[in-house]
């Protein structure tokens, strides 16, 4: 694994602290965004690059890598949080977030940004081309694997079960989905925007191995990447984690619409003082 | 067609229905021809080039893909009947190095998987080619299969490549150009037992270029796509009536060839008639229309064959073809009644 020379003993929970925080200097660029989702999914960033992913961080094209798809595409804010902190994304670059000229553009594209895979923004394209990669990755006979993280709206797009079906047809073991169910979306709560569970029922009948974690508890994400690696039956594998929007800023995750934020100019120091003080949690 | 009454039919006999069936080839009664020269030449390319995979949507038979299927079975993957898919999987595809061709309907590539030919494909700039049947009006089922509008939506895609193929010896000529080519194409597809044409015109297919067919004096026009097979049986005819019709062949629609469309009808004294099996909102009417009114050419006259804006019938192609002005003979009776 190439990731050990980042300083393998930095703990996974310093490390969402530190995306955590980078996400929140982001947001205060623009004064407002997804940093809802940003806190909610750091922990999870954090598992997948300072746990489970092989990359480089100086070649983020390398051929050995394992391939990260960011689908939702608004959830940019906070992988290049974690771009940063991995060291693929140079921290000064921080500060021109959503400017113009900028690589780090508010929704993720694949030209823009080093370690950014596809060009999201338009929901529920992810999962298909991970099953392109995912197959593209056996012809070549490489043991990399492709992960792809899609958010618990776009549940709602069909194209995501057309792909959920052909991963399963093709015996994609080397696909590893992420579904972020924070049970937000633009028009409220997702299971009420469309019902869409009971969730780990529906994919393990699409013909997947499943698992339901709580994604902001560090230990049991670590065990659902390292069992969705090590599953031996030939299925896809799904990681669906609940998730609490706004994590780790307790005024944030208070607010009832938090899908898209706009914080007031004094609360971003607020909100930074607040995960200084779960730091060591 | 044998259709010669040979069996005792009852008196009152009623007249034989013309069908609206989908049928397999586009080609006349006796045209020359040749078998699915998409699928095999896509073999021969697949030979020198390893990194072909061919996908496609519940519609290899149809797309003539079912012959690369059956020479590479490993490099062949049936998406299921699920267009988003099968673009989003191509995408993934040429992420890894690979270079798909993927065929289904055009009107389901340029309708219902847009989007995802949109991002995916042409917005990653992805080296993946989209090969689609039944273009324009070449199915009589209706407007579910007749994709009227696949050049326009294409056509303002960036990074697009847009090819309208008129016979088999162009799509053999294509694959190989399309491979060539870095980046995402769509090619309009003619399967089944495609007209042979272009060889009596020692034509050859480069990708961007318009080639002129026949030289005439007092009407040229440009065409793409089946209309060009259209437009040399016109000059034909029209010949019996001293009318001079010269043709120049636009197969790629995007990028198009300003050049030699504006050279051509730069030339004074002849009406310009564009012909293309499309709407005429958004085609290449439009496109040659837009150029040369950009670069101030203004031909003696500007005239327009296509389908018309609205939702086609449903009917034998040979009828619809005459009630929107695409045959042969409506478009000698349209080009006589313009001079």
């Amino acid at each position: 694994m190439d990731t050990t020379q980042l300083g393998h003993n930095v703990p996974l929970t310093e490390r969402a602290y530190r995306i955590r925080r980078n996400a929140v200097l982001m947001g205060e660029v623009q004064g407002q965004g997804y940093i809802g989702q940003a806190l909610d999914i750091a922990d999870v960033l954090a598992v997948s690059y300072f746990h489970a992913l092989r990359y480089r961080p100086e070649d983020p094209h390398w051929e050995g890598r394992d391939r990260f798809l960011l689908s939702n595409g608004h959830y940019a804010i906070a992988l290049y949080a974690a771009l940063i902190e991995a060291g693929i994304v140079p921290a000064d670059e921080l500060e021109t977030y959503g400017s113009d000229d900028s690589r780090l553009p508010m929704s993720g594209m694949a030209a823009y940004t080093p370690g950014m895979e596809m060009s999201g923004g338009s929901l529920g394209l992810g999962l298909s081309i991970a099953v392109g990669i995912a197959l593209g990755l056996k012809r070549k006979a490489s043991d990399n694997r492709v992960y792809t993280l899609f958010s618990d709206g776009e549940l709602d797009e069909g194209s995501v079960w057309e792909a959920i079906m052909s991963a399963a047809h093709y015996k994609l073991d080397n696909l590893i989905g992420i579904v972020d169910v924070n049970n937000q979306q633009a028009d409220g709560p997702s299971t009420q925007v469309m019902a869409f569970e009971p969730l780990v029922d529906k994919l393990e009948a699409f013909g997947w191995f499943v698992q339901r974690v709580d994604g902001n508890d560090m230990d049991a994400v670590v065990a659902a990447f390292d069992a969705a690696r090590d599953h031996p039956e030939p299925k896809p594998r799904m990681i669906v984690c609940d998730t609490k929007m706004g994590k780790g800023v307790p005024f944030l995750e208070a607010r009832e619409k938090n899908h898209f934020i706009r914080v007031d100019a004094h609360e971003w120091k607020l909100a930074l003082d607040a995960l200084d003080a779960g730091r060591t949690a | 067609m044998s259709t010669a009454a040979t069996t005792t039919a009852p008196a009152a006999a009623k007249p034989r229905l013309k069908t609206s069936a989908m049928i397999a080839s586009i080609a006349g009664e006796g045209q020359r021809t040749k078998p699915a020269p998409f699928g095999h030449a896509l073999v021969e390319l697949a030979k020198a080039r390893p990194e072909i995979v061919g996908l496609t949507a519940d519609l290899a038979k149809y797309t003539d893909l079912h012959i690369f299927a059956q020479a590479n079975p490993d490099s062949f993957y049936q998406m299921g009947m699920a267009e988003q898919l099968l673009m989003g999987a191509a995408s993934g595809l040429a992420h890894e190095g690979f270079m798909p061709f993927v065929t289904t309907y055009a009107v389901f590539a340029s309708r219902r998987a847009y989007d995802f030919v949109h991002q995916t494909i042409a917005e990653e700039n992805r080296n993946v080619k989209i090969a689609c049947a039944l273009p324009g009006l070449t199915s009589g089922y209706g407007p579910s299969h007749q994709a009227a509008e696949d050049l326009a939506l294409m056509r303002a895609m960036p990074n697009m490549v847009v090819i309208d193929p008129c016979d088999a010896l162009e799509i053999e000529q294509a694959v190989p150009a399309m491979a060539a080519h870095q980046g995402p194409v769509y090619m309009r597809l003619l399967r089944g037992n495609v007209p042979l044409v272009l060889d009596e015109y020692d034509y050859t297919f480069e990708l961007g270029k318009a080639k002129r067919l026949r030289d005439g004096a007092d009407v040229l026009v440009i065409s793409s796509g089946i209309m060009t097979m259209r437009a040399l049986e016109v000059a034909k005819a029209l010949e019996a009536d001293k009318v001079g019709v010269a043709v120049l062949h636009v197969p790629t629609i995007k990028p198009l060839d300003t050049e030699t469309i504006l050279a051509e009808a730069g030339r004074s004294g002849r009406m310009v008639v564009v012909a293309e099996n499309h709407t005429v909102i958004g085609g290449l009417g439009e496109a040659v229309a837009g150029t040369l009114l950009r670069a101030g050419v203004v031909p003696s006259a500007f005239r327009q064959i296509g389908l018309p804006d609205a939702f086609l019938k449903a009917g034998a192609l040979p009828t619809l073809h005459d009630l929107y002005g695409i045959s042969t003979d409506a478009m000698v009776t349209s080009i006589k009644g313009w001079l």
